[in-house]
Protein backbone atom coordinates (compact mmCIF):
# COMPACT_ATOMS: atom_id res chain seq x y z
CA UNK A 1 0.00 0.00 0.00
CA UNK A 2 1.19 3.19 -1.02
CA UNK A 3 1.06 5.42 2.05
CA UNK A 4 2.62 8.44 1.65
CA UNK A 5 3.76 10.31 4.86
CA UNK A 6 2.15 13.37 4.85
CA UNK A 7 -0.96 14.05 6.97
CA UNK A 8 -4.36 14.42 5.37
CA UNK A 9 -6.52 14.57 8.23
CA UNK A 10 -5.51 15.87 11.59
CA UNK A 11 -7.59 15.72 14.74
CA UNK A 12 -6.32 16.94 17.92
CA UNK A 13 -8.31 17.52 21.59
CA UNK A 14 -11.21 17.09 19.96
CA UNK A 15 -14.50 17.36 22.46
CA UNK A 16 -18.09 17.66 21.67
CA UNK A 17 -21.19 17.69 23.91
CA UNK A 18 -24.62 17.03 23.84
CA UNK A 19 -26.11 19.14 25.61
CA UNK A 20 -24.79 16.99 29.26
CA UNK A 21 -23.80 13.79 27.10
CA UNK A 22 -20.02 13.64 26.24
CA UNK A 23 -20.26 12.20 23.04
CA UNK A 24 -16.76 13.36 22.24
CA UNK A 25 -13.30 13.60 24.79
CA UNK A 26 -10.30 15.00 23.66
CA UNK A 27 -9.73 12.87 20.29
CA UNK A 28 -6.67 12.98 18.58
CA UNK A 29 -6.54 10.76 15.31
CA UNK A 30 -4.14 11.40 12.23
CA UNK A 31 -4.54 9.79 8.51
CA UNK A 32 -1.95 9.61 6.21
CA UNK A 33 -2.41 10.37 2.56
CA UNK A 34 -3.41 6.98 1.41
CA UNK A 35 -4.24 5.33 4.49
CA UNK A 36 -7.23 3.45 5.42
CA UNK A 37 -8.70 3.55 8.57
CA UNK A 38 -11.19 2.01 10.27
CA UNK A 39 -13.43 2.96 13.09
CA UNK A 40 -14.99 0.19 15.60
CA UNK A 41 -16.80 0.92 18.70
CA UNK A 42 -20.30 -0.05 20.49
CA UNK A 43 -22.57 2.39 19.51
CA UNK A 44 -22.77 5.65 20.98
CA UNK A 45 -19.10 5.30 21.32
CA UNK A 46 -18.79 8.69 19.14
CA UNK A 47 -17.74 6.89 16.08
CA UNK A 48 -19.74 8.69 14.10
CA UNK A 49 -20.05 11.55 15.90
CA UNK A 50 -16.11 11.96 14.89
CA UNK A 51 -16.77 10.89 11.69
CA UNK A 52 -19.16 13.75 11.28
CA UNK A 53 -16.84 16.33 12.51
CA UNK A 54 -14.38 15.67 9.82
CA UNK A 55 -17.01 17.76 7.23
CA UNK A 56 -18.76 19.60 10.12
CA UNK A 57 -22.05 18.31 9.79
CA UNK A 58 -21.40 18.14 13.52
CA UNK A 59 -19.83 21.37 14.98
CA UNK A 60 -17.10 20.20 17.81
CA UNK A 61 -17.47 22.17 21.19
CA UNK A 62 -13.46 22.12 21.67
CA UNK A 63 -10.33 21.12 19.70
CA UNK A 64 -9.05 21.45 16.11
CA UNK A 65 -9.66 19.29 12.68
CA UNK A 66 -7.42 19.72 9.81
CA UNK A 67 -7.32 18.48 6.18
CA UNK A 68 -4.07 19.28 4.79
CA UNK A 69 -3.42 22.67 5.81
CA UNK A 70 -7.01 23.98 5.80
CA UNK A 71 -7.98 24.49 9.53
CA UNK A 72 -11.75 22.73 9.50
CA UNK A 73 -12.93 23.94 13.14
CA UNK A 74 -12.31 27.54 11.99
CA UNK A 75 -15.78 29.23 12.09
CA UNK A 76 -13.79 31.92 9.56
CA UNK A 77 -12.71 28.93 6.89
CA UNK A 78 -14.61 28.18 3.92
CA UNK A 79 -16.49 24.70 5.23
CA UNK A 80 -17.79 24.60 1.65
CA UNK A 81 -14.66 24.95 -0.02
CA UNK A 82 -13.47 21.78 2.57
CA UNK A 83 -16.73 19.90 1.98
CA UNK A 84 -16.02 19.55 -1.42
CA UNK A 85 -12.67 18.07 -0.74
CA UNK A 86 -14.09 15.66 1.51
CA UNK A 87 -16.77 12.80 0.38
CA UNK A 88 -19.03 11.29 2.59
CA UNK A 89 -21.19 8.29 2.49
CA UNK A 90 -23.88 7.37 4.48
CA UNK A 91 -25.34 5.05 6.18
CA UNK A 92 -28.84 5.06 4.65
CA UNK A 93 -27.26 6.26 1.28
CA UNK A 94 -29.27 9.47 1.39
CA UNK A 95 -29.35 9.50 -2.54
CA UNK A 96 -31.77 12.26 -3.77
CA UNK A 97 -34.96 10.90 -4.63
CA UNK A 98 -36.16 13.08 -7.40
CA UNK A 99 -32.89 12.56 -9.61
CA UNK A 100 -31.59 9.56 -11.62
CA UNK A 101 -28.71 8.02 -10.56
CA UNK A 102 -26.84 9.75 -13.16
CA UNK A 103 -28.27 13.22 -11.90
CA UNK A 104 -27.27 12.35 -8.44
CA UNK A 105 -23.64 12.10 -9.36
CA UNK A 106 -23.81 15.37 -11.64
CA UNK A 107 -25.40 17.44 -9.08
CA UNK A 108 -22.86 18.46 -7.14
CA UNK A 109 -20.08 19.28 -9.97
CA UNK A 110 -23.28 21.07 -12.21
CA UNK A 111 -24.05 23.28 -9.10
CA UNK A 112 -21.30 23.54 -7.16
CA UNK A 113 -17.90 23.60 -9.12
CA UNK A 114 -19.92 24.98 -12.81
CA UNK A 115 -18.45 22.24 -14.85
CA UNK A 116 -19.67 22.28 -17.83
CA UNK A 117 -22.89 19.67 -18.47
CA UNK A 118 -21.09 17.67 -20.83
CA UNK A 119 -18.17 16.93 -19.32
CA UNK A 120 -20.06 16.26 -16.01
CA UNK A 121 -22.22 13.54 -17.38
CA UNK A 122 -19.29 11.83 -18.92
CA UNK A 123 -17.52 12.01 -15.82
CA UNK A 124 -20.58 10.94 -14.33
CA UNK A 125 -21.11 7.80 -16.90
CA UNK A 126 -17.09 6.67 -15.84
CA UNK A 127 -17.64 6.69 -12.30
CA UNK A 128 -21.11 4.82 -13.00
CA UNK A 129 -19.19 2.27 -14.60
CA UNK A 130 -16.21 2.24 -11.74
CA UNK A 131 -19.20 1.13 -9.63
CA UNK A 132 -20.73 -1.22 -11.64
CA UNK A 133 -23.83 0.54 -12.82
CA UNK A 134 -23.43 1.93 -16.01
CA UNK A 135 -27.09 0.40 -17.36
CA UNK A 136 -28.59 2.36 -14.45
CA UNK A 137 -28.18 5.73 -15.20
CA UNK A 138 -31.09 6.61 -15.98
CA UNK A 139 -33.02 4.86 -12.65
CA UNK A 140 -34.16 6.23 -9.67
CA UNK A 141 -32.89 5.74 -6.19
CA UNK A 142 -36.35 3.64 -5.47
CA UNK A 143 -35.69 1.83 -8.69
CA UNK A 144 -32.46 0.37 -7.52
CA UNK A 145 -31.30 -2.13 -4.37
CA UNK A 146 -29.91 -0.63 -1.07
CA UNK A 147 -26.25 -2.22 -2.27
CA UNK A 148 -27.43 -0.06 -5.93
CA UNK A 149 -28.34 2.86 -4.24
CA UNK A 150 -24.93 2.90 -2.10
CA UNK A 151 -22.32 2.71 -5.06
CA UNK A 152 -24.64 5.37 -6.43
CA UNK A 153 -23.48 6.96 -2.95
CA UNK A 154 -20.31 6.34 -3.25
CA UNK A 155 -20.02 7.27 -7.20
CA UNK A 156 -21.24 11.01 -6.10
CA UNK A 157 -19.47 11.17 -3.58
CA UNK A 158 -16.09 10.40 -5.93
CA UNK A 159 -17.42 13.33 -8.33
CA UNK A 160 -15.97 15.85 -6.41
CA UNK A 161 -12.44 14.74 -6.69
CA UNK A 162 -12.35 14.44 -2.57
CA UNK A 163 -9.09 13.93 -1.07
CA UNK A 164 -10.65 11.65 1.55
CA UNK A 165 -13.48 9.67 1.86
CA UNK A 166 -15.62 9.36 5.14
CA UNK A 167 -17.86 6.26 5.64
CA UNK A 168 -20.46 6.33 7.68
CA UNK A 169 -21.36 2.50 8.59
CA UNK A 170 -22.21 1.96 4.60
CA UNK A 171 -23.50 -1.46 4.89
CA UNK A 172 -25.33 -1.81 8.44
CA UNK A 173 -28.34 -0.93 6.42
CA UNK A 174 -27.89 -3.56 3.76
CA UNK A 175 -29.19 -6.94 3.42
CA UNK A 176 -26.36 -9.36 3.55
CA UNK A 177 -26.46 -10.40 -0.07
CA UNK A 178 -25.43 -6.92 -0.84
CA UNK A 179 -22.67 -5.83 1.13
CA UNK A 180 -20.34 -7.78 -0.79
CA UNK A 181 -20.89 -5.64 -3.65
CA UNK A 182 -20.23 -2.22 -1.69
CA UNK A 183 -17.21 -3.75 0.11
CA UNK A 184 -16.23 -4.51 -3.50
CA UNK A 185 -16.17 -0.61 -4.73
CA UNK A 186 -14.49 0.06 -1.49
CA UNK A 187 -11.75 -2.33 -1.44
CA UNK A 188 -11.03 -1.20 -5.54
CA UNK A 189 -10.85 2.56 -3.64
CA UNK A 190 -8.74 1.76 -0.98
CA UNK A 191 -6.28 0.06 -3.76
CA UNK A 192 -6.23 2.97 -5.56
CA UNK A 193 -4.84 4.70 -2.72
CA UNK A 194 -7.72 6.50 -1.52
CA UNK A 195 -7.50 8.28 1.93
CA UNK A 196 -10.70 6.66 3.78
CA UNK A 197 -12.01 6.68 7.22
CA UNK A 198 -14.60 4.03 7.56
CA UNK A 199 -16.75 3.60 10.75
CA UNK A 200 -17.89 -0.60 9.83
CA UNK A 201 -17.49 -3.44 11.77
CA UNK A 202 -16.62 -5.63 8.48
CA UNK A 203 -13.97 -7.22 9.70
CA UNK A 204 -13.29 -9.18 6.67
CA UNK A 205 -12.73 -5.05 4.57
CA UNK A 206 -10.79 -4.16 7.72
CA UNK A 207 -8.49 -7.50 7.24
CA UNK A 208 -7.98 -6.63 3.78
CA UNK A 209 -8.13 -2.71 3.36
CA UNK A 210 -7.14 -0.99 7.07
CA UNK A 211 -3.87 0.26 7.64
CA UNK A 212 -5.14 0.80 11.01
CA UNK A 213 -8.04 0.07 13.38
CA UNK A 214 -9.68 2.57 16.23
CA UNK A 215 -11.26 1.39 19.24
CA UNK A 216 -13.48 3.72 20.67
CA UNK A 217 -15.52 3.64 23.50
CA UNK A 218 -17.64 6.28 25.31
CA UNK A 219 -16.24 8.75 23.59
CA UNK A 220 -12.85 7.80 23.48
CA UNK A 221 -9.79 6.28 21.57
CA UNK A 222 -9.31 3.46 23.32
CA UNK A 223 -6.96 1.94 21.06
CA UNK A 224 -5.22 2.01 17.53
CA UNK A 225 -3.51 -0.65 16.08
CA UNK A 226 -3.35 -3.18 12.51
CA UNK A 227 -6.13 -4.78 11.99
CA UNK A 228 -4.10 -7.98 13.60
CA UNK A 229 -2.98 -6.55 16.54
CA UNK A 230 -6.83 -5.56 17.51
CA UNK A 231 -8.53 -7.96 16.31
CA UNK A 232 -6.14 -10.88 16.85
CA UNK A 233 -4.23 -9.50 20.09
CA UNK A 234 -6.25 -6.81 22.12
CA UNK A 235 -4.31 -4.90 24.69
CA UNK A 236 -7.16 -3.06 26.79
CA UNK A 237 -10.14 -4.65 28.37
CA UNK A 238 -12.38 -2.54 26.88
CA UNK A 239 -11.51 -3.80 23.58
CA UNK A 240 -11.57 -7.68 24.62
CA UNK A 241 -15.25 -7.50 25.67
CA UNK A 242 -16.19 -5.42 22.47
CA UNK A 243 -14.69 -7.85 20.01
CA UNK A 244 -16.21 -11.35 22.18
CA UNK A 245 -19.52 -9.01 21.48
CA UNK A 246 -19.30 -8.73 17.71
CA UNK A 247 -17.06 -11.99 16.63
CA UNK B 1 -36.15 -2.71 -5.10
CA UNK B 2 -35.49 -0.87 -2.12
CA UNK B 3 -38.08 1.02 -0.29
CA UNK B 4 -37.70 4.91 -0.76
CA UNK B 5 -41.06 6.25 0.28
CA UNK B 6 -41.59 9.94 -0.32
CA UNK B 7 -43.33 11.22 3.37
CA UNK B 8 -46.83 11.68 3.48
CA UNK B 9 -48.84 13.79 5.70
CA UNK B 10 -52.54 14.78 5.96
CA UNK B 11 -54.68 17.81 6.24
CA UNK B 12 -58.36 16.72 6.50
CA UNK B 13 -60.54 19.69 5.93
CA UNK B 14 -63.28 20.14 3.52
CA UNK B 15 -64.11 17.27 0.99
CA UNK B 16 -63.65 14.28 1.62
CA UNK B 17 -61.17 13.21 -1.42
CA UNK B 18 -62.62 10.27 -2.64
CA UNK B 19 -59.85 7.15 -3.20
CA UNK B 20 -61.08 4.20 -4.98
CA UNK B 21 -59.79 2.11 -2.33
CA UNK B 22 -62.22 3.62 0.12
CA UNK B 23 -65.26 2.20 -1.20
CA UNK B 24 -67.81 3.59 0.97
CA UNK B 25 -66.43 7.50 -0.11
CA UNK B 26 -66.19 6.80 -3.62
CA UNK B 27 -69.72 5.31 -3.77
CA UNK B 28 -70.84 8.75 -1.83
CA UNK B 29 -69.08 10.71 -4.10
CA UNK B 30 -70.72 9.28 -6.95
CA UNK B 31 -73.68 9.35 -5.36
CA UNK B 32 -73.98 13.23 -4.94
CA UNK B 33 -71.56 14.20 -7.98
CA UNK B 34 -74.08 12.31 -10.43
CA UNK B 35 -76.73 13.41 -8.13
CA UNK B 36 -76.37 17.16 -9.12
CA UNK B 37 -75.64 16.77 -12.46
CA UNK B 38 -79.17 14.83 -13.22
CA UNK B 39 -80.74 17.61 -11.06
CA UNK B 40 -79.12 19.98 -12.82
CA UNK B 41 -79.87 18.30 -16.22
CA UNK B 42 -83.53 18.01 -14.64
CA UNK B 43 -84.41 21.19 -13.52
CA UNK B 44 -83.94 23.51 -16.76
CA UNK B 45 -85.91 20.64 -18.49
CA UNK B 46 -88.45 19.74 -16.14
CA UNK B 47 -89.31 23.52 -15.90
CA UNK B 48 -87.29 25.93 -18.01
CA UNK B 49 -88.92 29.01 -16.21
CA UNK B 50 -86.87 30.04 -14.08
CA UNK B 51 -84.71 26.99 -13.48
CA UNK B 52 -82.96 27.58 -17.56
CA UNK B 53 -83.30 31.23 -17.06
CA UNK B 54 -80.90 31.17 -13.97
CA UNK B 55 -78.76 28.61 -15.74
CA UNK B 56 -78.10 30.94 -18.68
CA UNK B 57 -77.53 34.12 -16.19
CA UNK B 58 -74.41 32.44 -14.09
CA UNK B 59 -72.02 31.80 -16.43
CA UNK B 60 -70.24 34.69 -15.82
CA UNK B 61 -69.67 33.87 -12.49
CA UNK B 62 -68.81 31.03 -12.12
CA UNK B 63 -65.95 32.19 -15.03
CA UNK B 64 -65.14 35.28 -12.03
CA UNK B 65 -65.10 32.19 -9.07
CA UNK B 66 -62.62 30.46 -11.10
CA UNK B 67 -60.50 34.08 -11.80
CA UNK B 68 -60.55 34.84 -8.08
CA UNK B 69 -59.49 30.91 -7.25
CA UNK B 70 -56.88 30.45 -9.71
CA UNK B 71 -55.04 33.79 -9.04
CA UNK B 72 -55.54 33.92 -5.57
CA UNK B 73 -54.18 30.09 -4.98
CA UNK B 74 -51.02 31.12 -7.37
CA UNK B 75 -50.12 34.34 -5.52
CA UNK B 76 -50.86 32.34 -2.52
CA UNK B 77 -48.06 29.75 -3.48
CA UNK B 78 -45.60 32.33 -3.64
CA UNK B 79 -46.73 33.85 -0.18
CA UNK B 80 -46.42 30.42 1.04
CA UNK B 81 -43.16 29.66 -0.06
CA UNK B 82 -41.62 32.76 1.54
CA UNK B 83 -43.90 32.07 4.67
CA UNK B 84 -42.73 28.54 5.04
CA UNK B 85 -38.89 29.24 4.62
CA UNK B 86 -39.18 32.03 7.05
CA UNK B 87 -40.83 29.56 9.31
CA UNK B 88 -37.82 27.52 9.38
CA UNK B 89 -36.11 29.81 8.88
CA UNK B 90 -32.68 30.34 11.83
CA UNK B 91 -32.73 33.79 11.06
CA UNK B 92 -34.92 35.37 13.85
CA UNK B 93 -36.21 38.28 12.30
CA UNK B 94 -37.22 35.95 9.15
CA UNK B 95 -38.83 33.61 11.41
CA UNK B 96 -40.43 36.13 13.41
CA UNK B 97 -41.92 38.25 10.80
CA UNK B 98 -43.89 34.79 9.07
CA UNK B 99 -45.00 33.09 12.30
CA UNK B 100 -46.70 36.40 13.34
CA UNK B 101 -48.15 36.90 9.86
CA UNK B 102 -49.45 33.11 10.41
CA UNK B 103 -50.26 33.69 13.79
CA UNK B 104 -52.72 37.22 12.78
CA UNK B 105 -54.17 35.69 10.21
CA UNK B 106 -55.00 32.19 11.39
CA UNK B 107 -57.01 34.51 14.38
CA UNK B 108 -59.14 36.47 11.97
CA UNK B 109 -62.28 35.48 10.22
CA UNK B 110 -61.72 35.28 6.66
CA UNK B 111 -64.37 37.79 6.35
CA UNK B 112 -63.06 40.47 8.61
CA UNK B 113 -60.22 39.73 6.93
CA UNK B 114 -61.98 40.40 3.27
CA UNK B 115 -63.59 43.63 4.65
CA UNK B 116 -60.51 44.54 6.18
CA UNK B 117 -57.88 44.46 3.22
CA UNK B 118 -60.68 45.62 1.26
CA UNK B 119 -61.28 48.90 2.60
CA UNK B 120 -57.61 48.97 3.96
CA UNK B 121 -56.04 48.89 0.58
CA UNK B 122 -58.93 51.17 -0.10
CA UNK B 123 -57.74 53.98 1.92
CA UNK B 124 -54.17 54.13 0.44
CA UNK B 125 -54.58 52.99 -3.81
CA UNK B 126 -57.86 52.82 -5.28
CA UNK B 127 -57.37 48.99 -6.94
CA UNK B 128 -59.80 47.35 -8.62
CA UNK B 129 -62.21 44.95 -6.79
CA UNK B 130 -60.87 41.99 -8.76
CA UNK B 131 -57.48 42.85 -7.79
CA UNK B 132 -57.89 43.54 -4.02
CA UNK B 133 -60.34 40.62 -3.64
CA UNK B 134 -57.62 38.24 -4.94
CA UNK B 135 -54.88 39.94 -2.83
CA UNK B 136 -57.07 39.40 0.33
CA UNK B 137 -57.84 35.64 -0.37
CA UNK B 138 -54.02 34.92 -1.40
CA UNK B 139 -52.83 36.89 1.95
CA UNK B 140 -54.84 34.90 3.87
CA UNK B 141 -54.16 31.85 2.30
CA UNK B 142 -50.32 32.34 2.14
CA UNK B 143 -50.87 31.69 5.99
CA UNK B 144 -52.31 28.04 5.20
CA UNK B 145 -49.83 27.62 2.76
CA UNK B 146 -47.10 28.62 4.43
CA UNK B 147 -47.71 25.60 6.72
CA UNK B 148 -48.21 23.28 4.19
CA UNK B 149 -45.10 24.40 2.92
CA UNK B 150 -43.29 24.32 6.35
CA UNK B 151 -44.72 20.58 6.83
CA UNK B 152 -43.77 19.62 3.22
CA UNK B 153 -39.85 20.72 4.21
CA UNK B 154 -39.95 19.18 6.90
CA UNK B 155 -41.17 15.64 5.62
CA UNK B 156 -38.04 15.60 3.61
CA UNK B 157 -35.48 13.27 5.54
CA UNK B 158 -32.96 15.18 7.27
CA UNK B 159 -30.01 13.10 5.53
CA UNK B 160 -31.63 14.94 1.77
CA UNK B 161 -30.05 18.13 3.36
CA UNK B 162 -26.95 16.64 4.94
CA UNK B 163 -25.91 14.70 1.86
CA UNK B 164 -26.00 17.83 -0.25
CA UNK B 165 -24.30 19.95 2.33
CA UNK B 166 -21.60 17.44 2.44
CA UNK B 167 -21.23 17.29 -1.24
CA UNK B 168 -19.99 21.14 -0.67
CA UNK B 169 -23.88 22.60 -1.70
CA UNK B 170 -24.59 25.63 0.43
CA UNK B 171 -27.60 25.64 2.11
CA UNK B 172 -29.60 27.74 -0.12
CA UNK B 173 -28.47 25.86 -3.37
CA UNK B 174 -29.44 22.24 -1.22
CA UNK B 175 -32.92 23.90 -0.46
CA UNK B 176 -33.23 24.95 -4.27
CA UNK B 177 -31.93 21.96 -5.48
CA UNK B 178 -33.05 19.11 -3.32
CA UNK B 179 -35.43 19.82 -1.01
CA UNK B 180 -37.92 22.26 -2.63
CA UNK B 181 -38.05 20.27 -5.10
CA UNK B 182 -38.97 17.07 -3.35
CA UNK B 183 -41.26 19.76 -0.71
CA UNK B 184 -43.24 20.26 -3.95
CA UNK B 185 -44.40 16.42 -4.85
CA UNK B 186 -45.35 16.12 -1.16
CA UNK B 187 -47.48 19.09 -0.61
CA UNK B 188 -49.35 18.77 -4.46
CA UNK B 189 -52.30 17.01 -2.82
CA UNK B 190 -53.01 19.46 0.14
CA UNK B 191 -52.25 21.99 -2.33
CA UNK B 192 -55.22 20.50 -4.13
CA UNK B 193 -57.03 20.88 -0.64
CA UNK B 194 -56.41 23.95 -0.19
CA UNK B 195 -57.44 24.59 -4.02
CA UNK B 196 -60.97 23.41 -3.59
CA UNK B 197 -61.24 25.08 0.18
CA UNK B 198 -60.24 28.75 -1.67
CA UNK B 199 -62.68 27.94 -4.28
CA UNK B 200 -65.40 27.70 -1.56
CA UNK B 201 -64.09 30.61 0.08
CA UNK B 202 -64.19 32.87 -2.68
CA UNK B 203 -68.05 33.07 -2.49
CA UNK B 204 -67.24 35.52 0.19
CA UNK B 205 -65.90 37.71 -2.19
CA UNK B 206 -68.88 38.57 -3.45
CA UNK B 207 -70.03 40.78 -0.82
CA UNK B 208 -66.72 43.33 -2.22
CA UNK B 209 -69.43 43.68 -5.71
CA UNK B 210 -67.27 40.81 -7.46
CA UNK B 211 -69.68 39.09 -9.56
CA UNK B 212 -68.77 35.84 -9.02
CA UNK B 213 -70.75 32.79 -8.89
CA UNK B 214 -72.64 33.42 -5.87
CA UNK B 215 -73.27 37.17 -6.73
CA UNK B 216 -74.91 36.33 -9.95
CA UNK B 217 -77.19 34.45 -8.47
CA UNK B 218 -78.39 36.88 -5.79
CA UNK B 219 -78.47 39.65 -8.27
CA UNK B 220 -80.81 37.16 -10.34
CA UNK B 221 -82.84 36.19 -7.12
CA UNK B 222 -82.95 40.33 -6.23
CA UNK B 223 -84.82 40.77 -9.64
CA UNK B 224 -86.91 37.90 -9.83
CA UNK B 225 -87.37 36.85 -6.21
CA UNK B 226 -87.23 33.53 -7.11
CA UNK B 227 -84.96 32.57 -4.10
CA UNK B 228 -85.14 28.85 -3.36
CA UNK B 229 -84.58 28.70 -7.21
CA UNK B 230 -81.39 30.75 -7.84
CA UNK B 231 -79.61 29.60 -4.73
CA UNK B 232 -80.90 26.34 -5.46
CA UNK B 233 -78.56 26.25 -8.68
CA UNK B 234 -75.61 28.09 -7.12
CA UNK B 235 -75.02 25.40 -4.65
CA UNK B 236 -75.96 22.60 -7.49
CA UNK B 237 -72.55 24.18 -9.65
CA UNK B 238 -70.55 24.57 -6.39
CA UNK B 239 -71.14 20.92 -5.16
CA UNK B 240 -70.55 19.98 -9.05
CA UNK B 241 -67.37 22.12 -9.38
CA UNK B 242 -65.97 20.74 -5.99
CA UNK B 243 -67.13 17.40 -6.32
CA UNK B 244 -65.28 17.13 -9.63
CA UNK B 245 -61.94 19.12 -8.29
CA UNK B 246 -61.78 16.68 -5.21
CA UNK B 247 -61.43 13.96 -7.62
CA UNK B 248 -58.72 15.35 -9.47
CA UNK B 249 -57.03 15.43 -6.45
CA UNK B 250 -57.39 12.06 -5.46
CA UNK B 251 -55.85 11.10 -9.39
CA UNK B 252 -53.52 13.14 -8.28
CA UNK B 253 -52.74 11.03 -5.47
CA UNK B 254 -52.80 7.98 -6.52
CA UNK B 255 -50.64 8.73 -9.47
CA UNK B 256 -48.28 9.98 -6.75
CA UNK B 257 -48.36 6.66 -4.95
CA UNK B 258 -48.35 4.58 -8.54
CA UNK B 259 -45.15 6.17 -9.21
CA UNK B 260 -43.56 5.11 -6.18
CA UNK B 261 -44.23 1.64 -6.11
Amino acid sequence: MKINNKTRVRIENASKNFDKVVALKNVNLEVKIGEVVLIIGPSGSGKSTLLRSVNRLENLTSGDIWVDDDLLTNNKSDIRKIREEVGMVFQSFNLFSHLTALENVTLAPLTVKKIPKETAEKKGRELLARVGLSDKENNYPDQLSGGQQQRVAIARALAMNPKVMLFDEPTSALDPEMIKEVLDVMLQLAKDGMTMLVVSHEMGFARAAADKVVFMDGGEIIEIGTPDDIFDQPKEERTKKFLKHIL
Amino acid sequence: MAQIKTPRFEVTDGTLIPDKGEKSIFSAWKIAFFGAISLLIILPIVKPDPYLYILKFIPDGIVATFQVTVLSIVLSFFIGLLTGLGRISRVTIFNRIATVYVEVIRGIPLLVQLFYIYYALGKIVQVPRLASAVIAMAVCYGAYMGEIFRAGILAIPRGQMEAALALGLSRGQALWKVILPQTVKVILPPIGNEFIALLKDSSLVSILAVSDLLRRGREYASTSFMYFESYTIVALVYLIITLFLSRLVAIMEEKLVRREN
